[in-house]
């Protein structure tokens, strides 16, 4: 046998290790296995009670929420009720407005992506004047939320003619010292070998941010991407103020004005059947992104 | 294949200057071995020639043409990096030929080229793999193979075998001095271990403070050391250094001292202890002066025992003497 053989036949190390590791670690067994279980059912019952309360005034009339005791089953309106919220809600139909906000948390989200990945490319990969001053700034605005600096913003937007416009609700929100940060983090502890390597193969810095920085912060990307999609579908302040003609009106701040105000009488079905729908595009992120995630998460490992 | 000259290359950062001064003609195919203690500067000239520092005054040449301002992929080299940078969300196959796929190569030629490498390095069955499925001996092999299939004009070698366990890397040493000489390629090989440098260079620069102390064959080098340092850090167990009366400070390697009867030695010192390595026995001493000497004699010969008071002598033509 050569040098070679033998070292072509050394084998390498397969992931077949790992659950043997694991199986140490979760075998508690016997009345504190069923303790931890009892505990967590009664704490999922605890959270999920108000969701089902929702859902049954969503499939009842309107008499039948009003009357006490409140029914804990669900009726049989389910299909009217939530018909009746997509096509005309109350101020404005919920499929437009889940299709405004479906688009702002998008915009946000994948914007913010973009920006961050750049910037953090450019903090830690290129040596320019001032690049440490533009690090600690981007940081700053950190101290600085959308709440904070409203007034000057909403200024600006309404002077670019973005009231009311999807790129008024996007734009303002879409800069993130917080990814930025993650990203850079990320960065400097990928080997500045790597990016030699990729300089020696010929590769140009954008060709390198494309090939291999991209491909490499993919979990990293995923987690942001359920952080950021949520952040963008609750924000409530900034769609209320950029938005005054109800069909660029976002499912939270719609949910809001469907609140009755003196008199009014609160369809209370319909807007029970919104929240419900607004409820599931982000839970359809999380539980999607989640898979992805975890993959990547244990793909990554070294 | 090419030739590789360095006309007085130094470099500083900021004030302080790294390389003092490296010249140096390696001739085509030729495998020349830098080596020297941890910061003497030898990464840092292997890097300059790769383009990856700039040069701050001299001259670096391939194949006859100045390369001080050209890029990296310019230069017609390619580089085996200590951790073998592998990009690690790419197979093999793709880690092989993602510098072919930029600069631009056929498909059909890209695929011809990495197989023949992969052959020849007989990694064609992990082709599909990505670089964590493989053991370091197998991620070796591709970042050998991804310089070998850019067919460059010099390899360049940062430490490649440092991250092996020790028998792998003999083995490893030997074949890719083999492969080398094969493809008939130049080669710069940058490592801290004097028997790497020793067994696989055609000539070494050995390397001290940034300076190159000694460039020559590795049996030269070793025979004839141009500086106390070069004595000192080739060979193992090294030069012994030593006071000889009025001769003055002399070096004699351990293999050509002898341990003799006290009376009338031209030195004496006490027995400390002794190490049999089996087929040669390590004889720590140390001298009336407190100079630690250590003497490589033959398995066969007496043992003296620990304690004594023994004498050494040496061949005068084997003393090494520098100013």
């Amino acid at each position: 046998m050569t040098a070679r053989d033998a070292l072509a036949a050394e084998t390498p190390p397969v992931a077949h290790r790992a659950p043997s590791s694991r199986d140490g670690m979760v075998t508690r067994r016997g009345r504190g296995l069923w303790l931890t279980h009892l505990g967590l059912i009664l704490g999922v019952l605890f959270i999920f009670f108000p969701i089902w309360l929702a859902f049954v005034a969503s499939t009842v009339t309107q008499a039948e929420i009003a009357r006490p005791p409140m029914p804990l089953l669900p009726g049989d309106r389910l299909l009217e009720n939530y018909g009746r919220a997509l096509r005309s809600g109350v101020n404005a139909p919920v499929a437009l407005m889940l299709g405004n906000s479906l688009v702002m948390a998008l915009g946000i989200a994948l914007g913010k992506i973009a920006i961050s990945l750049l910037s953090a490319f450019a903090i830690v990969y290129f040596r320019f004047p001032g690049r440490r001053l533009f690090f600690w700034l981007i940081f700053l605005t950190l101290m600085l939320p959308v709440e904070v600096r409203i007034v000057p913003t909403y200024e600006v937007a309404a002077g670019f003619g973005m009231l009311n416009s999807y790129s008024g609700l996007i734009f303002p929100l879409i800069a993130s010292a917080t990814a930025t940060f993650l990203f850079r983090q990320f960065f400097m502890t990928v080997p500045d070998e790597l990016a030699e390597a990729a300089r020696v193969d010929g590769a140009r810095p954008m060709r390198f941010f494309f090939d291999i920085l991209l491909p490499m912060s993919r979990t990293n990307i995923a987690a942001l991407f359920v952080i950021l999609f949520i952040y963008g579908w609750n924000q409530y302040l900034w769609p209320l103020l950029i938005t005054t003609d109800p069909s660029m009106n976002t499912i939270v701040m719609g949910i809001k004005q469907m609140f009755p105000s003196g008199d009014d009488l609160a369809d209370w079905p319909v807007i029970m059947a919104t929240s419900i729908l607004a409820m599931i595009p982000p839970v359809i992120v999380v539980i999607g992104m989640q898979r992805l995630f975890i993959r990547g998460l244990v793909e990554s490992e070294k | 294949m090419a030739t590789l000259s360095l006309r007085d290359v130094r470099k500083s950062y900021g004030r302080t200057e790294v390389i003092h001064g490296v010249s140096i003609d390696v001739s085509d195919g030729e495998f020349i071995v830098i080596v020297g203690p941890s910061g003497c500067g030898k990464s840092t000239l292997l890097r300059m020639v790769a383009g990856l520092e700039t040069v701050t005054a001299g001259e670096i040449a391939i194949a006859g043409a100045r390369v001080n301002d050209k890029e990296p992929m310019d230069r017609d080299i390619a580089m085996v990096f200590q951790n073998y940078a592998l990009y690690p969300h790419m197979t093999v196959y793709d880690n092989m030929a993602y510098g072919l796929k930029i600069a631009g190569t056929p498909r059909a030629e890209i695929a011809e080229r990495v197989n023949q490498a992969a052959e020849l390095l007989q990694i064609g069955d992990y082709l599909k793999r990505k670089p964590r499925d493989l053991s370091g001996g197998q991620r070796q092999r591709v970042a050998m193979g991804r310089a070998i299939v850019r067919k460059p004009a010099v390899f360049l070698f940062d430490e490649p075998l440092s991250n092996l366990d020790a028998k792998l890397r003999v083995q490893m040493r030997l074949e890719l001095r083999q492969l080398q000489r094969e493809l008939g390629v130049t080669a710069l090989y940058v490592t801290h271990d004097q028997v790497e440098a020793m067994t696989m260079a055609d000539r070494m620069i050995v390397m001290n403070a940034g300076n190159a102390d000694q460039i020559g064959a590795p049996l030269e080098v070793y025979e004839r050391p141009a500086t106390e340092f070069v004595a000192g850090f080739i060979g193992s167990p090294p030069t012994n250094f030593f006071v000889a009366g009025d001769r003055g400070r002399i070096g004699v390697r351990p293999e050509h001292l002898r341990v003799v009867d006290p009376a009338g030695a031209p030195l004496r010192g006490r027995v400390l202890n002794a190490e049999p390595l089996g087929a040669e026995t390590l004889v720590h001493l140390r001298l009336d002066d407190g100079a630690l000497v250590t003497v490589r004699q033959e398995a066969a010969r007496l043992l003296p025992p620990e304690g004594d008071e023994v004498g050494l002598t040496w061949e005068g033509g084997r003393e090494m003497r520098f100013g």
